[in-house]
């Protein structure tokens, strides 16, 4: 049998066709036929990462649940957009109760549905970043912990955009918010830690967990997929942009989350109970500079005194994401992901 | 059949025997034997089906809950003092909700100074949440009270605390008749949700709500309670049809008939409080009590009527507004508006302070001879108060009161009742 790539690559992007596929592998949102789990209406912000990852990850999970689905969501954007009353963007079950505990909420819906024999109707919840890494961290390391059977999206857009783009602690160093402004010596976040909840999702040895972006939706999709096709609890960590909080155009929100993965500071990945399985590796090895400089929250690192030697310091982090997850290396063929069999 | 089994025993079993299908734990004393001896139940296949849950905080116990009760389950939880203010904001989310969780809270004092007995700071620091709240007289009643909560939460959409006194009740081991399951099954008819989240029926709970209806939200909240304080007698005399126990009810009145001084507690304090009223009745005093079962929602018209024709009024709590004074004689005092009636507040009990029968008929006969202050604090050593003040005074580095107190006091021996304040 002979192999020959095929290359369906849209213009400018690595996205890939939907035409070119077959039905199955199309992505739920080409499907006429589709939940619509977030109907239009709502009142997310234009260009908004955060509304795109989630219709793609619940409709993903509908489709892959056949329709048995609760979602359970914390407080911030999406619970604010999507329900101002007396209107409401949900077609599925969906509970809101309060900022921090998101996942703990979930725990008690899948324990309602085991007792009542409910067994086919699974459970989703849903935080940002604030929700997932700073409020919501106890229960959702509880939630992990004790293994409930409760996939937990964190809609990553890396600060509390919600009451107004101030500081979490799954912010970057160097970025501009409301709490970390852009004056003095040091200006922008701080250099810490981090706080890298994928990492710390893995060392509790949960089943799954995985990484992807608004750049790459049906590699989203697949993840949910996967993710529904296991039981206890799974973890996916969705990086998506935010116009506002950002300062990146809203026609470029994919484009952002393209470079985050492609300039290696946000790694894209999956493990299974514990371990690395698989890694999207970077197609084109992108210098941070070009990530950094489209998103005013960085404007304070260039101009006419550019602090180079903080733009360095968020290189080393892409180097070391790069060297831990081995995202690149002069060897690899990208192309060969997107071989199909002729 | 009576039992000598201790409080908290009698409790676990009855909440079994109401069949509930999610319950969460978290260790709190004095709560902890309770939840314990579920999850033995639940993990020797005894009581099924029923999750049980050991979860990371008392935020997660009650948010689990929320969860739970909004997927159609009947959920309980118990907690006490710290663990319920940890868990307040999904106290009140719970309420908000209108979820009928039914959970058991063991009252205890709230630090600092921490401190593990009994007071009631821990419900009166969950008054205005939402929630409906009975108070336990007896063991008999915390048992009892819980069967009658979940008839009452899942009626009327509504969480309901069921308090008992930390370690008074919880750890007293005395006689208690536990019902029977056919009993509790006749009494208690399974859940049926007027909201739940079901794939087939999907619906959105817990929208975002502006101004335009938030007010209303509340105002039915409201209702829902007025409605329970006409739920709350007819639930408690159909219990006493089925079991001929006299259990819940909105109040107590004990020995009122010609009472010109009228004695109003919470809880377990109500015995000690009528054997003291005994003893005063027997010196030939004209007094009475009337104990509050139903503190939330407050049931104004019936302490009015129960208060009758009292010319004064003792309120008698364990617990205090600091800055100003007791908290449920503020609620008399609004159920006595233009009554003419004199009314005393007594703090009492703080901190498991010891309420005896003797320091309560000394303040029952002053109460009688009009010698009551309108605030006072039965038992307080105003002696160690005076010399920490005039530490203090004396320095501006005084260091931390509450070590300085034990100090002081370790250096005397500390006398429990002396029976005056």
């Amino acid at each position: 049998m002979t192999r020959q790539p095929v290359r369906f690559y849209q213009v400018g992007s690595f996205a890939v066709g939907n035409r070119l596929l077959d039905d199955d592998d199309r992505t739920v949102q080409s499907n006429s036929n589709r939940n619509n789990s977030i109907d239009s209406g709502h009142r997310a912000c234009q260009g908004c990462g955060e509304a795109l990852g989630a219709r793609y990850a619940l409709d993903a999970a509908m489709r892959a649940t056949k329709g048995r689905l609760v979602a359970v969501n914390a407080t911030g954007c999406l619970e604010v957009f999507s329900t101002p009353y007396p209107e409401t963007s949900w077609r599925i079950a969906w509970l809101h109760s309060l900022f921090g505990n998101a996942p703990a909420v979930a725990t008690g819906v899948a324990a309602a549905m085991r007792v009542k024999g409910k067994t086919d109707v699974r459970v989703v919840a849903q935080a940002g970043d604030g929700g997932t890494v700073d409020i919501g961290f106890g229960c959702l390391s509880g939630m992990f912990e004790r293994n409930d059977d409760v996939l937990f999206i964190c809609y990553d857009n890396e600060g509390y955009m919600n009451t107004g783009v101030q500081r979490s602690a799954a912010t970057p160093p160097g970025a501009r918010t409301a709490t970390t402004d852009a004056v003095g010596p040091e200006p922008g976040n701080v250099f810490g830690q981090g706080k890298d909840l994928p990492r710390i999702a893995m060392a509790h040895d949960i089943a799954y967990v995985a990484t992807a972006t608004v750049a790459d939706l049906h590699d989203l999709e697949r993840k949910v997929e996967r993710a529904m096709e296991i039981r206890g609890a799974r973890y996916l960590h969705v990086l998506v942009p935010c116009p506002l909080g950002w300062g990146s155009a809203s026609d470029e929100t994919i484009h952002v989350a393209r470079l985050a993965k492609e300039t290696g500071l946000f790694p894209v990945f999956e493990a299974e109970n514990g371990k690395v399985t698989s890694v999207s590796p970077i197609r084109r090895r992108t210098p941070v500079e070009e990530y950094l400089k489209i998103q005013r929250r960085y404007a304070h690192l260039f101009g006419k005194a550019p602090r180079t030697d903080i733009i360095e310091r968020i290189q080393g982090i892409a180097d070391a994401n790069i060297a831990r997850y081995e995202l690149w290396s002069d060897e690899v063929e990208a192309d060969r992901l997107f071989e199909v069999q002729a | 059949m009576l039992r000598q089994i201790e409080g908290s025993r009698a409790v676990a079993e009855t909440v079994a025997l109401c069949r509930p299908e999610v319950v969460c734990a978290y260790p709190i004393s004095p709560q902890t034997h309770i939840i314990e001896a579920i999850g033995v139940m639940v993990k020797s296949g005894t009581l099924v089906p029923c999750e049980f849950i050991n979860v990371e905080s008392e935020f997660a116990a009650m948010s689990v809950s929320i969860g739970a009760s909004a997927a159609g389950a009947r959920a309980y939880t118990a907690t006490a003092s710290q663990g319920l203010l940890f868990m307040i904001e999904a106290v009140y989310n719970a309420a908000g909700l209108g979820l009928p969780i039914v959970m058991t809270l063991a009252n205890r004092a709230i630090g600092a100074p921490i401190n593990i007995w009994n007071d009631h700071s821990d419900s009166m620091a969950a008054r205005d949440s939402g929630w409906i709240q009975l108070f336990a007289e007896t063991n008999q009643e915390a048992a009892d009270l819980h069967v009658q909560a979940f008839r009452l939460a899942e009626e009327l959409s509504v969480p309901v605390m069921v308090c008992m006194d930390g370690f008074i009740l919880t750890h007293a081991v005395e006689g208690v008749d536990v019902l029977d399951q056919a009993t509790v099954d006749r009494f208690l008819p399974p859940y049926e949700p007027r909201q739940v989240l079901d794939p087939d029926d999907p619906v959105s709970i817990g929208a975002m709500v502006g101004p335009e209806a938030f007010e209303e939200v509340r105002y039915l909240a409201h209702l829902r309670q007025l409605d329970a304080l006409e739920r709350i007698p007819v639930i408690a005399a159909e219990f006493e049809e089925l079991t001929g126990r006299d259990s819940g009810g909105l109040v107590r009145p004990y020995r009122c008939e010609d009472a010109e001084t009228i004695v109003v507690a919470l809880g377990s304090v109500l015995g000690t409080i009528k054997d003291a009223v005994d003893l005063r009745r027997e010196a030939g005093d004209r007094i009475g009590v009337v104990g509050i079962t139903s503190f939330r929602p407050f049931p104004s018209a019936a302490v009015r009527a129960a208060l009758g024709g009292a010319r004064q009024v003792v309120v008698v709590e364990k617990a205090f507004s600091i800055g100003f004074g007791g908290v449920l004689a503020t609620d008399v005092a609004m159920a006595l508006q233009g009554a003419d009636c004199a009314l005393r507040s007594v703090v009492a009990g703080l901190g498991g302070r010891a309420i005896t029968r003797r320091s309560l008929e000394d303040l029952f006969a002053r109460a009688v001879r009009g010698e009551l202050d309108e605030l006072t604090f039965l038992d307080l050593d105003h002696e160690a108060v005076d010399r920490e003040r005039t530490r203090m005074m004396m320095t501006r580095r005084s260091g931390p009161t509450a070590e300085n107190l034990l100090r002081d006091l370790g250096s005397k021996p500390f006398v429990a009742a002396k029976g005056t304040s």
